[in-house]
């Protein structure tokens, strides 16, 4: 992914999270908790598990199309991110070679298997975590982790991060593009002056912070940043989680794939 | 060098995110003590600029490639281990919600892997106590290499474990280890010469800057001998019951591989210790396992005792197959519905 990419994709994923639907209207500590039970329960899968995972997959498309976050951006991230997954994997269908079932009398082994799982897995899971963010925006989930406990001075700088990330990946833009402009072939882009350009960008990162210090004292600034909004917990927040719990808890502990398979299988006889 | 949810189980991800959420907690509470409040604007601009430093590539001298900056030593360095930790946390922790790069669950582990080696373990084991207060260039070189190396090590060392530990991937111990470990080594020493040469520029270009931040900073920022001592215990426990895991399992790591490679070993000892535990947690969330919906005739598809073994014979994966077929096919079709509904509305 180039550095231009890159940039615009956060844009992006950053401008989705300020629409202006049923998802979006829900409580951020909801969503985070909701997604997190999410991910534990497809994690906790066993290796060999492929058909169970099935219907987890409603949870992201309900999020996407409810959210109406466009599939193929998240389609496109999900794959931009897998080789780490895959790499890992793919080792599987190699050393595990006892089959452990036939399928139109192909033998299949148990490495597949378990590699299927992996890259389930990883798609629910990454849709999920992506899927948070372009329904809850940043600060949402920064407001809403602060609420559930986490240390005020972790959040505070969590949203400072946010809020420079697009000027300095500007700043950062503007160097690469006057290399680029310098710089003829790889001259240029050697280790030497990528140090130069780096401790540049340091110094003048520090600087700025220091005017954003000093702008913020006189703001009346004390070492931390209150969420202006007061959201409550509403009706429709429970009902959100009570539903999702509901839908985990049932395709995680009762074979219902299988069991729907094995109607239709009955009925096609 | 990212680990992934879908490679972690429950048991190994909770802990790690555990670990993580108690030195967060830690740093948080330490910072708020000692520091003024210039260090909050600071630690944030400085985590964009992590960001923005790591999209910026240079090419490797000798091979071509191209590298970009990890930056957990140069913080550690600059900012002391409290707040570069807490940096480095938030950084990842932008980039697990905004480019997927690991993922939630997988957060904890990264930031443990990438976090807590070197802002810790490594500045105040090894960078601090060589350089101390002292500004040669040679000895800062020396130094900033062989921690970023010893960080960089440590942390793939534990994506190794971490992945074996969760029971997901097949690859050996062996020869994971061999994967990771050389090419972290490459990629330390260049890494440390980087973080070097931004340290020795900075000192020389504005050294009243890197003055004004020792000031801000906590002047007891260093962790203490105790505090050292307890994360190695922690640390000690983590990897002594890994190792313990290895040994119980097969005498020789190296025969174990081949035997793997070659598909004999059954590997049935793999029943002990963490192994066994972690399968005793999934059975134990898996505590409904087929209550009253098996159909009557259907015994013969029972499925096997053993948890790891999900019983896939022909007829039941057939129908397995059809099933995940028809819930998918159904996913799609509400999504799509929704969207039709959606866009006669709009």
């Amino acid at each position: 992914m180039t550095f231009d990419e890159k940039y615009f994709d956060i844009g992006r994923l950053d401008r989705l999270s300020y629409r202006d639907t049923c998802v979006h209207h829900l409580d951020p500590r909801a969503k985070v908790i909701a997604t997190m039970l999410f991910l534990i329960t497809v994690i906790s899968f066993p290796k060999y598990e492929v058909v169970a995972l099935a219907p987890f997959f409603l949870f992201p498309v309900l999020l996407m199309t409810l959210g109406e976050i466009p599939v193929r951006f998240i389609v496109k991230k999900v794959i931009a991110v897998s080789p780490f997954a895959i790499f890992i994997g793919i080792f599987n269908p190699f050393l595990d070679i006892r089959p452990v079932a036939v399928i139109l009398g192909v033998p299949i082994s148990g490495g597949w298997l378990s590699f299927l799982s992996i890259i389930l897995k990883f798609a629910l899971t990454v849709s999920a975590a992506l899927l948070l963010i372009a329904t809850t925006s940043f600060p949402g989930v920064c407001h809403a982790l602060r609420r559930l406990g986490f240390p005020a001075l972790f959040v505070s700088q969590l949203l400072f991060l946010y809020r420079y990330l697009f000027v300095l990946m500007e700043e950062a833009m503007r160097i690469i593009r006057a290399r680029e402009m310098r710089s003829f072939g790889s001259r240029g882009t050697g280790v030497k002056v990528f140090v130069r350009l780096i401790g540049i960008l340091f110094l003048r990162a520090v600087d700025r912070a220091e005017r954003i210090y000093y702008a913020m004292l006189s703001r009346g600034f004390q070492g931390d940043i209150p969420d202006l909004k007061r959201s409550r917990i509403a009706f429709r927040d429970l009902g959100f989680m009570a539903m999702t719990i509901a839908f985990l808890a049932v395709f995680r502990f009762f074979p219902i794939t299988e069991r729907i398979g094995r109607v239709a299988q009955e009925l096609f006889r | 060098m990212h680990m992934a949810d879908a490679l972690l189980s429950p048991a190994v991800g909770t802990t790690l995110w555990a670990g993580t959420a108690a030195v967060t907690g830690y740093a948080s509470k330490k910072l708020k003590r000692e520091i003024d409040d210039r260090m909050i604007p600071l630690m944030g601009v400085l985590g964009a600029f992590i960001f923005a430093a790591q999209m910026i590539n240079f090419t490797i001298p000798g091979t071509g490639s191209s590298g970009h900056l990890g930056g957990g030593m140069i913080l550690a360095i600059l900012l002391g281990p409290h707040a570069a930790f807490l940096v480095m946390a938030s950084v990842l922790t932008v980039q697990a919600l905004f480019f997927a790069d690991g993922g939630l669950l997988a957060l904890g582990c990264n930031i443990w892997n990438l976090g807590v080696y070197p802002c810790y373990l490594v500045y105040s084991l090894i960078y601090k106590p060589w350089v101390g207060e002292s500004k040669n260039p040679g000895r800062i070189l020396v130094a900033s290499i062989m921690s970023v190396v010893v960080a960089l090590q440590l942390g793939a060392f534990s994506v190794v474990m971490e992945t074996l530990l969760s029971g997901k991937s097949e690859l050996p111990f062996s020869t994971f280890v061999l994967m990771m470990q050389p090419i972290h080594l490459a990629i330390g020493i260049v890494e440390g010469f980087v973080t070097a040469g931004v340290i020795n520029y900075v000192r020389s270009a504005r050294p009243e800057i890197l003055e004004s931040i020792a000031v801000s900073r906590p002047l007891g920022a260093e962790v203490s001998l105790k505090k050292v001592m307890m994360t190695f215990a922690v640390l000690a426990v983590i990897t002594g019951g890994a190792l313990s895991w290895f040994a119980s399992t097969n005498p020789d790591g190296l025969e174990w591989s081949i035997e793997k490679v070659t598909g004999k070993g059954e590997l049935p000892e793999q029943e002990h210790g963490i192994a066994a535990a972690l399968k005793g947690f999934q059975e134990k969330t898996a505590f409904l396992p087929d209550y009253g919906f098996k159909p009557a005739g259907s015994e013969s598809k029972k499925e096997d005792a053993s948890p790891s073994w999900p019983g896939i014979e022909a007829g039941a994966s057939v129908s397995g197959i059809i099933g995940a077929a028809i819930v998918l096919g159904t996913i799609v079709l509400i999504g799509m519905g929704i969207r039709v509904v959606r866009r006669r509305q709009g």
